[in-house]
């Protein structure tokens, strides 16, 4: 099987499952239920995309519970984004240092 | 216009950092399942998105059906129709049909979640800065690390890799402090989620994602339905 081919499939549907649902919901949806579900979704995903898999992001779960605790607490206190993301990454750093 | 750009291309600079080390580890998987730089770079631009690429590129290197390629990235990358059906309900006037056509190709997980945290619309221009910005984090990751292979030392590369996530928590902990009902959803996705990664383990990453964002924000809605103005 051709290469070009595999990657044009793979760019084609990685797009039109992107590109068919931004380009066709024009309207406002009126449902409040539907509303307050598309409201939440965002933090639903990104939840369930963080936890648990935040705790294998660093080849080892005790540095990788060290840069969590440090982005929850950061985040708690409203830090920007670059930092809370920065401080998590050095914390596993430093952590690593003491395994 | 310009103004938006650049603030665009500003809120894509944490997405471009954490996008280098991801696509730095993509790039050394490519190239060790027997794909060019080249070529590994060009998958890279044309997908952007991690899980659905790092599952291509093995089907690509296992010689195995289109078919299988099909349904492999509709699993993993559905969750982007969510995502963009969420994000369809914030945009600006000015996205006219050609604007949705052409930022649809860069609807990621994180360009997706900081647009979702602006208080105002989304404009054209605003999406444009932050997906080229983070296009360039990525592809360019993608070719120094498929040139390189492990050019960072180990322990940096590993700590980069929690990067991403220190992101997603620093966007959802904020409003979850503010708002029980965001506490509440939240918690029961994290739940859902853990629950499918220890008990249920034939459920893939990407299905994983879209049954608990799925069930905690219906159960979201449910309870604590929102004030008709507040999305």
């Amino acid at each position: 099987m051709s290469l070009v081919l595999y990657i044009t499939v793979m760019a084609g549907i990685t797009y039109l499952i992107r590109a068919i649902p931004f380009t066709f919901f024009t309207k406002k949806i009126r449902s409040r239920y539907l509303r307050s579900f598309l409201y939440y979704i965002p933090y639903a995903v990104l939840s369930a995309m963080t936890i648990p898999a935040i705790f294998y992001s660093t080849g080892s779960v005790i540095t990788a519970a060290a840069g969590t605790a440090a982005a929850l607490i950061l985040s708690y206190f409203g830090m920007p984004l670059i930092v809370v993301a920065l401080s998590a990454s050095a914390a596993a750093f430093i952590a690593g240092l003491f395994l | 216009m310009v103004k938006e750009l650049r603030r665009g291309m500003v809120h894509g600079i944490p997405i471009a950092l954490g996008y280098l080390s991801v696509s730095f580890g993509f790039g050394i998987k490519a190239v060790r399942s027997g794909l060019s730089v080249l070529t590994a770079a060009i998958i890279s631009a044309l997908n952007l998105t991690s899980a659905g690429q790092a599952a291509g590129v093995e089907i690509i290197a296992a010689g195995g059906p289109l078919l299988e390629m099909i349904l492999v990235q509709l699993t993993i990358n559905i969750r982007y129709s969510l995502m963009a059906i969420s994000l369809s309900q914030k945009l600006d006037e000015k996205f006219t049909f050609p604007h949705r056509l052409a930022a649809s190709y860069g609807i990621t997980d994180e360009i997706f979640a900081v647009c979702s945290a602006q208080e105002r619309k989304i404009t054209p221009a605003y999406m444009y800065g932050m997906i080229f910005v983070a296009f360039l984090g990525w592809v360019s990751g993608t070719a120094l690390g498929a040139a390189a292979g492990q050019l960072l030392p180990e322990p940096i590369n590993n700590a980069m890799g929690i990067v991403l996530y220190g992101m997603f928590l620093a966007i959802i902990v904020p409003p979850a402090r503010k708002k029980l009902s965001v506490f509440i959803v939240v918690a029961i996705a994290a739940a859902i989620s853990v629950l499918i990664k220890y008990c249920l383990e034939f459920i893939t990453s990407g299905f994983a994602v879209i049954i608990s964002a799925v069930i905690a924000s219906a159960v979201g809605a449910l309870f604590f339905p929102v004030k008709e103005d507040s999305v």
